[in-house]
C-alpha cells in the first residue's frame, strides 16, 4: 500500500484540541427518550413532506416524511411508537426559532419494520442505487446535510480523479468520526467500496488527521487484510483541514475554483459517517435513524461518544452524560469554532449533529467586546480560503455588498479562523454571515420582482388584447348593421323567385333561400376580413378566413342543390296530367292576379294610407276571384266538392288576413309615432281605432279559419293574448314616457311640473302593470301550481341572499367608517363628529338590513315549516337566533365602549356607559343561555 | 490666400466626412428604447403598487429618467433610493413620507367572509388573486408583492395585509453592533480559552 502525497493549504490555526476527554469512555447508547422530535428540515433544501398523521402507529425504520422536490430527503421513524403531534417545536438552529416537527411517542418495543436490503447493488443500475439511498434518507453527515444522492449524481458530470473520504475531523472537542472509524471500520471500508462502485474514481483516499492514531492503525490494518486499493492519507493536525476545499487542496494540491464545486474538477468528497450510513442502507436496508454524537465539555461528568437516535431531545443526552448544571455556561451544538449556541436543551438531535458541547465559563468565556481593527493583517494570515478578511469586513460593515462580492465573500467557509486570531476580538464571521444573508435576500427579491414584472406585463398585454377584441367586435357589429340592407336584398329576391315555380318542391325553395343567405353572409365576412387586414389583427384574419372558406363551401353545395331542383320540378309538373289548356290558362291568370295583388299589398304595407293602392288591391282581388272562380269551375269536375268549399273559405280567410296585416301595420306605425311623441292625443285616438280595426279583422279571420279548423278554443287564446299584448304595449308606453320625463327631470331637477308628471306616469305604469299581471295570472294559474310555488321560494331565497350581501357590505362600511373615525381620533381632526355620525348611520343601516333579513328568513323559515308539524321548534329557533344577534350586538357595544375608554380613560360618562352596556350584555347572554338550555332539553 | 482657402476646404471636407460617419453610425447602431429607463426599472421593486403616483414601476422609471424625485418608492425603502442615487449619480434623498423600512407583507383573504365580487381580482396588478364571480377568492401568497391595492376595493373588507414572519429558513444573522458592543451567542472566538490555559 503506497502512502499518498500530502500537500498544504494557506492559513489555518492550531486551537487546543481537547479531544481526549470524550475518548475515555466507550461508545454509549442512551435509552429511549420519552418522545422523539424530528424536524422536517434536517437537511439542505426543501423540508420533507409528512407521510403520517397524528395518532397513526409507526414501526422503527418506517418512512414518516417523503422528499419534497429534487433537493430534499426522506425521514424515518427512529423507533416504533405513535405519532404524538406534527407541530412547531424549537429546533437546533442559531435563530432559536421553531419549525414543523413530527413528534413520536415511543412504545418501548423498538420494533423494526421489515427491512429490504438492496442485495444486488452491483447489478442494478446506478440510478436505482441512488434512488434507494434517497429513500433511506441518507444525507451528508459532515455538517451541512446535503442529500447524498444529489451529490453523487453531480459527480457523474465529469470523470472522477479522486474520491476523498473526509475523516479529518479538525474541529476541537469533536471525536464522533474517530469513534465511528474505531467501532465500524469494516462497515466504513465496505461503504467506501460501494460508493466507489457508484462513482468509479481513479483514486480513493481517506483523509485523516494525525491526531487519531488508533483509527488510522485499524484502517490501515483492515485495508491491508482486504488488499483494497483504498489509500489512507494522514494529514497534519491543523484547523480547518476538514473543510472540503481544504482537504482537497491537502490531498490533491488542486483548488476548487471560486463559485464551482469539487465535482467540476473531478473530485468527490464524502464524510465517513455518510459512507457507513450508505453501507447499512444497502446491506441491511436500514434507513438513517441514528448517528454518532460527541457529548463533551467540562460541564459533563461523563463526557463520551454516543450512538443516539435522531430526534432525541438534547436534555435527555445531558441527563445521560451526567451534566453538572452549576458548571454549564453555554450549550453549543457543533464544535467551538463553527457551532452555535442553543437557547434551550429541548431542541432535538438531527442528522448533522456531531457534537453537543456543554462548556463551562472557563472553557468558553463570554467573548470580549469588539474593538477597532488595527490592520494587523493576522486574519489574512489565518484565512484558509485565501481571502482578505479585513477588506471583507470594511465592505460588510459599510453595506458595500457589490465590492464584498467582488472580493469573493461567498468563498468564505465561515470557519472562524480570522475571528480566532483577531487581537481586537472582532466577530468577523458574523459580519460575513450578515452580509451574505443580505446579498442572498437582495438576489431573491430581484428574482421575485422579475416575476412580478413579468406577470404585470402579461396582465397588461392581456388587457390590451381584450380591449382590442372588444373594439373589433364593436366594429364587426357596426359593419353588420350597415351590411343588413345589402343582405336583405337577396332574401327578398328569393321569395320573389319562389312563387313562379309554385309547384317546385320545398327543398329547392329552401336551398335557394339558404343560398341567398349564405351569399349575404359571405359578403359580410369578406368585408370584415378586409377591415381586419387593414388593421392587421392577425388572429382575427385567420378566424375570418376560415369562416369565409366555410361559407364558400356551403354556397357551392347549395348551388349544386338548387341546380338539381329544377330538374326535378318538370317531372313533378307533369304529374297533374289531363288538365285542359283552359284550366292552364285560368291557372296562369290566377297566378298573375295573385302576384299582382301581393305586390300591391306589399306597397300597401309600406304606405298604408294610400287610397289608390287600396282601390287597386280591391280590383286585383276581384280579378283574382273571378280567375279563381273560372279555375274552380274548370277543375271542379276533377276536384271533389269539399275541396271547393275549402278554397272558398280560404278566400275569405285570405281577405281577412290581408285586412289584419293592413290594420296591424298601421297600428304599428302609429304606435311608433306615439312612442316618439307620447302626448299626441290624436295619434292615440288613431291607435285605438286601428286596434279596433285589427281586432275586427282578426275576429273575422278567426271566424273564417275557425270553421275549417275546430278552433273554438284557439280563437279564445288569441283574444286573450290580444288583450295581453295591449296591456304590454301600455306598460311599455308608460315606461318610455316615465323614462323620458325622468331624464328631463335629471337635467332640470327643480321643475315641479316634471316631478308631478313623473308621479302621474308612475301611477299609469303601475296600473298597466297591474293589468298585465292580472292577465298573466290566469295563464300562470292554468299552468301547474308547483312551479309557481317554487318560483316564489326561489325569489325568496334570492332576495335573502341579496340581503345577506347587503348586510355584509353594510357591515364593511361600518368597519371602514370606524377605522376612519379611529384615525381621525388619533389625529384629533375636526371632523370626528361627522365621522361618528357616519358610523352611527352605517350601523343603523346594517341593523335595519339585519332586521329585514331576520324578518325575511323568519317568514321564509316559518312558511315551509307550517306544513311541517314542528312549528314550535322553528319559532324557538328563531327566537334563539334573534337572541344571539342581540347578544352579539350588546357585546359589540361593550367592546366599542371599552375601546373608547382606552382612548380616554378619564371619561366618567364612558365608564358609566360601559357599565350599563356590560349589564345589558350579561342580561342578554343569560337569556341566550336560557334559550339554548331549553332547546337542548327538547 | 490660397492656403487659407485650402485649409477651409479641407476642414469642410473633413467635417462632411465625419458627419457622414456619425450619421451612419447613428442609424447603424441605433439603440431601441431608453437604456437608462431599463436600468432604473431593474432597481425598482416591481410591486406595481402605485404609491409613487404612477401606474406601475416602469412609468415611475420613465418619470425618474425625466427628472422626477427618486425617493417616492416606499416598498423599495432607503436601499432603493440609495441604488437609484448611485445609478443616476445624484444625492440620495430621505424616503418620501417617513423613514420606516419596508416590511414584506402579503395579502390574505378571510375566505369565509368573501362574497366573490371579483373586485380585488381586477385591482391586483400582477394577477395574484384567484377566484371567480360568486366564488371564494384567494391570494397566491408566493406571487403577492404586498402592494395593498386589493384592500381598498373589497366591499366587505375581508383582506388583511399580513406581515411575512421570519422562519428558520429565512432567518439571517444580525449585524454585529460594532466597536465596543458585547457580541451575543457567537462562537468562533474562543481564543480566551487559549489565554486561560
Amino acid at each position: 500500500m503506497q502512502t499518498p502525497a500530502v500537500y498544504s493549504f494557506h492559513g489555518g490555526i492550531h486551537p487546543p484540541e481537547n479531544k481526549a476527554q470524550s475518548l475515555n469512555l466507550p461508545l454509549g447508547s442512551p435509552r429511549l427518550p420519552d418522545e422523539l422530535i424530528l424536524p422536517l428540515g434536517q437537511h439542505i433544501g426543501q423540508p420533507s413532506r409528512p407521510l403520517v398523521e397524528v395518532g397513526s402507529r409507526v414501526l422503527k425504520g418506517e418512512a414518516i416524511a417523503i422528499n419534497n422536490g429534487f433537493l430534499s430527503s426522506f425521514l424515518h421513524a427512529p423507533t416504533s411508537g405513535t405519532i404524538h403531534a406534527i407541530e412547531k417545536r424549537v429546533v437546533a438552529h442559531p435563530s432559536g426559532l421553531s419549525d414543523t416537527c413530527i413528534v413520536i411517542q415511543p412504545d418501548g418495543n423498538d420494533q423494526w419494520i421489515e427491512l429490504e436490503p438492496l442485495d444486488n447493488w452491483q447489478d442494478v443500475s446506478k440510478t436505482d442505487v441512488l434512488a434507494f439511498l434517497a429513500e433511506k434518507g441518507i444525507v451528508g453527515m459532515g455538517g451541512a446535510g446535503f442529500p447524498t444522492q444529489v451529490k453523487l449524481q453531480g459527480a457523474h458530470k465529469h470523470p472522477l480523479t479522486h474520491f476523498i473520504i473526509n475523516a479529518a475531523e479538525c474541529e476541537p472537542y469533536i471525536t464522533a468520526d474517530d469513534m465511528l472509524i474505531r467501532e465500524k471500520t469494516l462497515e466504513l471500508i465496505l461503504g467506501i467500496e460501494m460508493l466507489q462502485h457508484l462513482v468509479n474514481a481513479d483514486n480513493v483516499v481517506i483523509g485523516i488527521e494525525d491526531n487519531k492514531p488508533t483509527a488510522i492503525a485499524s484502517l490501515q490494518q483492515l485495508i491491508r487484510e482486504r488488499q483494497s486499493s483504498i489509500q489512507v492519507a494522514v494529514v497534519p493536525t491543523k484547523y480547518p483541514s476538514g473543510g472540503e476545499k481544504q482537504l482537497i487542496k491537502l490531498l490533491t494540491d488542486k483548488e476548487v475554483p471560486s463559485g464551482q464545486y469539487p465535482a467540476d474538477i473531478g473530485i468527490l468528497c464524502q464524510n465517513v459517517g455518510t459512507c457507513v450510513a450508505a453501507y447499512e442502507a444497502i446491506q441491511y436496508g436500514r434507513p438513517l435513524i441514528s448517528r454518532f454524537t460527541t457529548l463533551t465539555g467540562d460541564a459533563f461528568k461523563a463526557p463520551q461518544n454516543v450512538e443516539v437516535l435522531l430526534g432525541t431531545p438534547i436534555s435527555h443526552l445531558l441527563k445521560y452524560a451526567d451534566l453538572n448544571e452549576k458548571h454549564l455556561s453555554r450549550l453549543v451544538m457543533g464544535g467551538p469554532m463553527m457551532g452555535f449556541t442553543l437557547d434551550t436543551p429541548e431542541a432535538p438531535v438531527v442528522k448533522t449533529t456531531n457534537c453537543i458541547l456543554a462548556a463551562s465559563t472557563k472553557e468558553l468565556p463570554p467573548p470580549a467586546p469588539e474593538q477597532a481593527c488595527i490592520r494587523c493583517g493576522m486574519c489574512e494570515q489565518a484565512c484558509p480560503a485565501g481571502l482578505l478578511p479585513q477588506q471583507l469586513l470594511w465592505f460588510s460593515k459599510s453595506q458595500e455588498h457589490e465590492k464584498a462580492e467582488h472580493y469573493n465573500l461567498f468563498d468564505c467557509i465561515e470557519c472562524g479562523a480570522c475571528s480566532y486570531v483577531c487581537p481586537s476580538s472582532i466577530p468577523l464571521v458574523q459580519y460575513y454571515r450578515h452580509a451574505k444573508a443580505e446579498i442572498r435576500d437582495a438576489r431573491e427579491s430581484a428574482v421575485k420582482s422579475d416575476i412580478a414584472k413579468q406577470r404585470f406585463e402579461a396582465r397588461k398585454a392581456r388587457q390590451e388584447a381584450e380591449a382590442a377584441e372588444k373594439e373589433a367586435k364593436r366594429l364587426a357589429r357596426q359593419n353588420a348593421a350597415s351590411a343588413k340592407p345589402a343582405a336583405k336584398k337577396p332574401t327578398k329576391e328569393a321569395p320573389k323567385a319562389a312563387p313562379e315555380p309554385a309547384v317546385a318542391n320545398d327543398d329547392a325553395k329552401k336551398a335557394k333561400i339558404d343560398l341567398a343567405i349564405a351569399k349575404a353572409k359571405l359578403k359580410k365576412l369578406e368585408k370584415s376580413l378586409l377591415e381586419a387586414q387593414e388593421k392587421e389583427h392577425t388572429e382575427e384574419i385567420n378566424a375570418l378566413q376560415i369562416q369565409v372558406d366555410e361559407t364558400q363551401k356551403d354556397i357551392s353545395e347549395l348551388e349544386r342543390k338548387v341546380a338539381a331542383a329544377p330538374n326535378a320540378t318538370p317531372t313533378k309538373k307533369a304529374s297533374p296530367t289531363g288538365m285542359s289548356d283552359e284550366a292552364k290558362k285560368a291557372k296562369v291568370d290566377v297566378a298573375l292576379a295573385s302576384s299582382k295583388l301581393k305586390k300591391v299589398q306589399k306597397q300597401l304595407v309600406d304606405d298604408p294610407d294610400n287610397q289608390e293602392l287600396k282601390d287597386k288591391a280591391a280590383g286585383f282581388e276581384a280579378d283574382l276571384k273571378t280567375a279563381q272562380a273560372l279555375l274552380d269551375k274548370l277543375g271542379g269536375e276533377a276536384k271533389a266538392a269539399p275541396s271547393k268549399a275549402k278554397t272558398a273559405l280560404s278566400e275569405d280567410a285570405k281577405k281577412a288576413k290581408v285586412d289584419m296585416a293592413l290594420a296591424s301595420s298601421k297600428l304599428k306605425k302609429v304606435q311608433k309615432q306615439l312612442a316618439e311623441d307620447c302626448d299626441n292625443d290624436e295619434l292615440k285616438a288613431k291607435a285605438a281605432e286601428f286596434e279596433k280595426a285589427l281586432k275586427e279583422a282578426e275576429m273575422r279571420f278567426a271566424a273564417c279559419s275557425g270553421e275549417s279548423a275546430s278552433a273554438a278554443q284557439k280563437s279564445d287564446k288569441p283574444v286573450m293574448s290580444d288583450e295581453y299584448k295591449k296591456a304590454k304595449v301600455d306598460v311599455a308606453l308608460a315606461n318610455t314616457k316615465l323614462k323620458k320625463v325622468q331624464k328631463q327631470l335629471a337635467e332640470d331637477p327643480q321643475n315641479t311640473e316634471l316631478q308631478g308628471k313623473t308621479v302621474e306616469f308612475k301611477k299609469v305604469l303601475k296600473e298597466a302593470e297591474a293589468r298585465l299581471a292580472a292577465l298573466e295570472a290566469p295563464s300562470l294559474q292554468s299552468k301547474e301550481a308547483t312551479p309557481a310555488v317554487k318560483n316564489t321560494v326561489d325569489t325568496n331565497s334570492d332576495a335573502q341572499r341579496k340581503l345577506k350581501i347587503d348586510i355584509a357590505i353594510a357591515n364593511a362600511a361600518v368597519k371602514k367608517a370606524e377605522k376612519a373615525l379611529a384615525k381621525a381620533q388619533t389625529l384629533q381632526s375636526e371632523d370626528i363628529d361627522s365621522l361618528e355620525q357616519q358610523v352611527a348611520k352605517a350601523k343603523a343601516h346594517a341593523q335595519s338590513l339585519e332586521q329585514t333579513m331576520k324578518n325575511g328568513s323568519q317568514s321564509a323559515n316559518t312558511a315551509p315549516l307550517d306544513s311541517v308539524t314542528d312549528d314550535k321548534a322553528a319559532e324557538h329557533k328563531e327566537q334563539l337566533k334573534k337572541q344571539k344577534v342581540t347578544t352579539a350586538l350588546a357585546k359589540a357595544q361593550v367592546n366599542k365602549l371599552k375601546r373608547q375608554l382606552d382612548a380616554e380613560p378619564n371619561s366618567e360618562q364612558l365608564q358609566k356607559d360601559l357599565a350599563s352596556a356590560e349589564q345589558a350584555h350579561q342580561a342578554e347572554a343569560a337569556k341566550l343561555e336560557q334559550l339554548t338550555n331549553t332547546q337542548e332539553n327538547r | 490666400m490660397l492656403t487659407v482657402l485650402l485649409a477651409i476646404a479641407i476642414l469642410v471636407v473633413l467635417a462632411l466626412v465625419f458627419g457622414a460617419i456619425l450619421g451612419y453610425a447613428n442609424v447603424r447602431f441605433h439603440v431601441e428604447g431608453d437604456p437608462i429607463v431599463d436600468q432604473i426599472d431593474a432597481i425598482l421593486p416591481q410591486t406595481q403598487c402605485g404609491q409613487c403616483g404612477h401606474p406601475g414601476c416602469r412609468p415611475y422609471a420613465e418619470a425618474i429618467s425625466n427628472g422626477e424625485a427618486i425617493n417616492r418608492c416606499p416598498p423599495g425603502g432607503q436601499a432603493t433610493v440609495q441604488a437609484l442615487a448611485d445609478l443616476l449619480d445624484v444625492e440620495a434623498l430621505p424616503l418620501d413620507g417617513g423613514e420606516e423600512e419596508p416590511v414584506s407583507k402579503v395579502a390574505v383573504i378571510r375566505e369565509d367572509e368573501c362574497i366573490g365580487c371579483t373586485k380585488c381580482i381586477q385591482a391586483c396588478p400582477i394577477d395574484a388573486i384567484l377566484g371567480a364571480a360568486k366564488q371564494m377568492h384567494t391570494v397566491i401568497a408566493d406571487e403577492c408583492t404586498g402592494c395593498d391595492l386589493c384592500v381598498e376595493p373589497c366591499p366587505v373588507d375581508c383582506i388583511d395585509m399580513v406581515e411575512v414572519g421570519v422562519t428558520s429558513r429565512t432567518w439571517s444573522w444580525e449585524k454585529p453592533q460594532g466597536v465596543g458592543a458585547q457580541p451575543v451567542n457567537i462562537i468562533a472566538t474562543d481564543r480566551q480559552v487559549e489565554a486561560a490555559h
